[in-house]
């Protein structure tokens, strides 16, 4: 790990969540022995380096009434996946968007674009637009609909 | 089709759209965010307490990324036969390493993210779960990230 001690004492104790009280940070240096304005400084320098990608609100797409979640998967020709991945992830329904290894010859896809709607129809409708952008490029898709969260805690830090 | 847990008025939909990100870090954040959505502190408070009980959001904080701390992260999927599956999910979740996991309508129906400190880390887990449960993992490591983010149509 290449962050220093009272910073991982930081993403240890917000990992689960900031304190929804006036003042937050005071809580967390409190709780840590520190000064609130030591937490906001070494909070804001994570933020810079990229160790917090960012702050705010990880919505529960089936709680919202999404309850229809399909991992849209695509076997791109190589030399036009970065290209029309850029494409597909600029769409404003596709929420995640990545570029990952085949493993052949269990899974011959490389670019996974995570489609959500109300129901499944409307799914499948944004699946055909993708389908349409990509054109011959695809070779081959499929569509994994999510039936259950298992588990969905974040990141942890283990001791 | 399930029903949502929890009935978004406006003003919810505006906060979970308007706080996927940029959340200050400074000493009355609740009270600036809550000044540009045109409410009280207190009501911002209580609102993410309401929506986060209800489970409409899982989390308010900040989101690490585990490679700019050393570590790393990966998709794994493996196939589990129906009648093992609660019991293998109950042996994956039980690591502390993943962080979410899905089950998904597939041959492939089991699908989880591994977050490790060092990227060493993720093989090893990755064939702990395989000597464990007995099934193949297939890590699916993300190559390029194109887009992270998604609205509440209201």
């Amino acid at each position: 790990m290449t962050i220093a001690e009272v910073d991982r004492q930081i993403v240890e104790a917000t990992q689960a969540g900031l304190p929804l009280t006036p003042a937050p940070y005071a809580e967390v240096a409190a709780k840590l022995g520190l000064k609130e304005a030591e937490v906001i400084d070494r909070m804001t320098a994570l933020q810079a380096r990229g160790v917090i990608r960012r702050i705010g609100v990880a919505p529960n797409h089936y709680a919202l009434g999404l309850v229809a979640n399909g991992m849209t998967v695509w076997d791109l020709e190589d030399g036009q996946a970065r290209r029309l991945g850029a494409a597909v992830g600029a769409l404003d329904f596709v929420s995640h968007c990545y570029l990952r290894p085949r493993v052949l010859p269990d899974w011959p896809y490389n670019l996974f674009a995570m489609v959500h709607g109300l129901d499944r129809e409307e799914v499948e409708e944004k699946r055909g637009e993708i389908a349409k952008l990509l054109g011959s490029a695809c070779r081959a898709s499929d569509i994994l609909y999510s039936t259950r969260i298992l588990k969905k805690t974040g990141f942890r830090l283990a001791r | 089709m399930k029903e949502p847990l929890h009935d978004l008025d406006d003003t919810d939909r505006r906060i979970i759209n308007a706080l996927q990100e940029g959340f200050p870090i400074a000493p009355r954040p609740y009270a600036a965010a809550a000044a540009r959505l045109g409410l009280t502190e207190a009501d911002l408070i209580a609102r993410l307490t309401a929506l986060r009980e209800s489970g409409a959001i899982t989390r308010f904080g900040p989101f690490f990324d585990a490679a700019a701390m050393g570590g790393a992260f990966c998709l794994c999927a493996m196939a589990v036969p129906p009648a093992e599956f609660e019991a293998t999910a109950a042996r994956v979740n039980a690591r502390p390493e993943v962080a979410h996991n899905y089950a998904r309508a597939h041959r492939l129906n089991m699908w989880f993210v591994l977050a490790t400190e060092t990227p060493a880390g993720i093989e090893a887990m990755a064939c702990a779960i395989e000597a464990e449960t007995g099934y193949p993992v297939l890590r699916l490591p993300k190559l390029e990230e194109f887009f992270i983010g998604f609205r509440v149509v209201a």
